[in-house]
């Protein structure tokens, strides 16, 4: 049995595919059998940051209606082993993916994979709503910033109410993952810290990404970011990864790097 | 925050920018409180009252609280002045 894992936040913007593409690329590279899942009816973009978008020739929509089986439309990834792709439809309407499909290619995904990877789309409509009614966690993606800490909480609630999970009374195990940290601007008071954050949502924290020039880079070339080993970014991600296992990391990239003599004196 | 933030007489923005959260995030919370019937609920009562006093809608207020595990339904009706 799999775990089914969604990467959601209700604001768009802020996030979801860079992470849903970096955490799944990073579950891929410790050998377990991951599969990604764009929800994104109509506007896919996951195919573009994971860079297969040139091999997509069947998509989800495509294996609820019967159209082609599942193998046919996975994508596996070239450069990470266990890694596949399932492309959102492009064309079709929303409604296309009701809940009997998804429920099917879910379970079918579930006795293979050890991890499958919802990316929602943004909003509280129907795509998200699929994309976590299954899922045994969440990953609530946030930006330190008004409107994406209360969708976020929006979010929790829908999570904690329309879920299988919470129609069976079950509890769905709920991460924090702060994106685009600024810790310079949070020691200056210009930003939420990740402790203001974490206090009005009240869920355990699974990371927090920096602010950082590499996740542009990395989506411009389709390489999730958590590939480049050297970035902040990347390696931000590489820990949340560790912890979604259950490994225990302290908390990197929350504190302004410390300029060293010469940057200062020359005014860096 | 530094020293220099104590000194600081007006608020940071990030702080205001939690204050703001803290108070909108418990109202939706409330809101949210997973009894959609609350908002008929309301309308209904507003009618039961309006036979007796008048009052309007917005003298009603229904609420869920939570205390411990106890979860308690609290209606308030603001009664109009009586002199107007």
């Amino acid at each position: 049995m799999g775990k089914i894992v969604v990467v959601t936040s209700g604001k768009g913007g802020v996030g979801k595919t860079t992470s849903s593409a970096s955490l799944a690329t990073g579950l891929a590279r410790r050998g377990l059998q991951t599969a990604v899942l764009d929800f994104d009816v109509g506007l896919r973009n996951l195919d573009l940051i994971m860079g297969c978008e040139r091999r997509v020739v069947y998509d989800f929509v495509n294996v609820i209606q019967g159209d082609a089986t599942l193998n046919q439309a996975l994508i596996r990834d070239k450069r990470v082993e266990n890694l596949y792709i399932l492309p959102a439809s492009q064309t079709k309407d929303k409604e296309a993916l009701h809940q009997d499909g998804v429920a099917k290619v879910l379970e079918d995904l579930n006795s293979r994979f050890d991890f499958i990877i919802c990316d929602s789309p943004a909003g509280i409509e129907h795509g998200a709503l699929m994309a976590m009614h299954f899922a045994d966690e969440a990953i609530v993606v946030t930006n330190p910033e008004v409107s994406s800490v209360r969708d976020s909480d929006r979010i929790l609630g829908l999570l904690q109410s329309k879920t299988v999970k919470a129609k069976n009374g079950e509890v769905i195990k709920e991460h924090l993952l702060l994106t685009r940290y600024d810790p310079e601007r949070v020691q200056r008071g210009d930003m939420l810290s990740v402790e203001d954050v974490q206090e009005i949502l009240a869920i355990p924290l699974l990371g927090v990404i920096p602010e950082s020039k590499s996740v542009l880079t990395a989506s411009n070339s389709g390489e999730p970011v958590i590939l480049d080993e050297v970035s902040d970014a990347g390696q931000a991600y590489s820990d949340a990864v560790a912890r979604l296992l259950g490994e225990e990391l302290p908390q990197r990239f929350i504190h302004p790097v410390k300029k060293g003599f010469f940057s200062r004196l020359l005014g860096g | 925050m530094g020293i220099f933030s104590y000194f600081r007489s007006k608020k940071s923005t990030a702080q205001v920018a939690k204050n703001r959260l803290q108070i909108i995030v418990a109202h939706e919370r409330a809101q949210n409180s997973g009894y959609d019937f609350l908002p008929r609920l309301r309308q209904e009562i507003l009618l039961v009252v309006q036979k007796y006093v008048h009052v309007e809608l917005e003298h009603i207020n229904v609420d869920v609280n939570r205390d411990g595990d106890c979860e308690v339904l609290e209606f308030n009706v603001t009664l109009p002045d009586s002199k107007s």
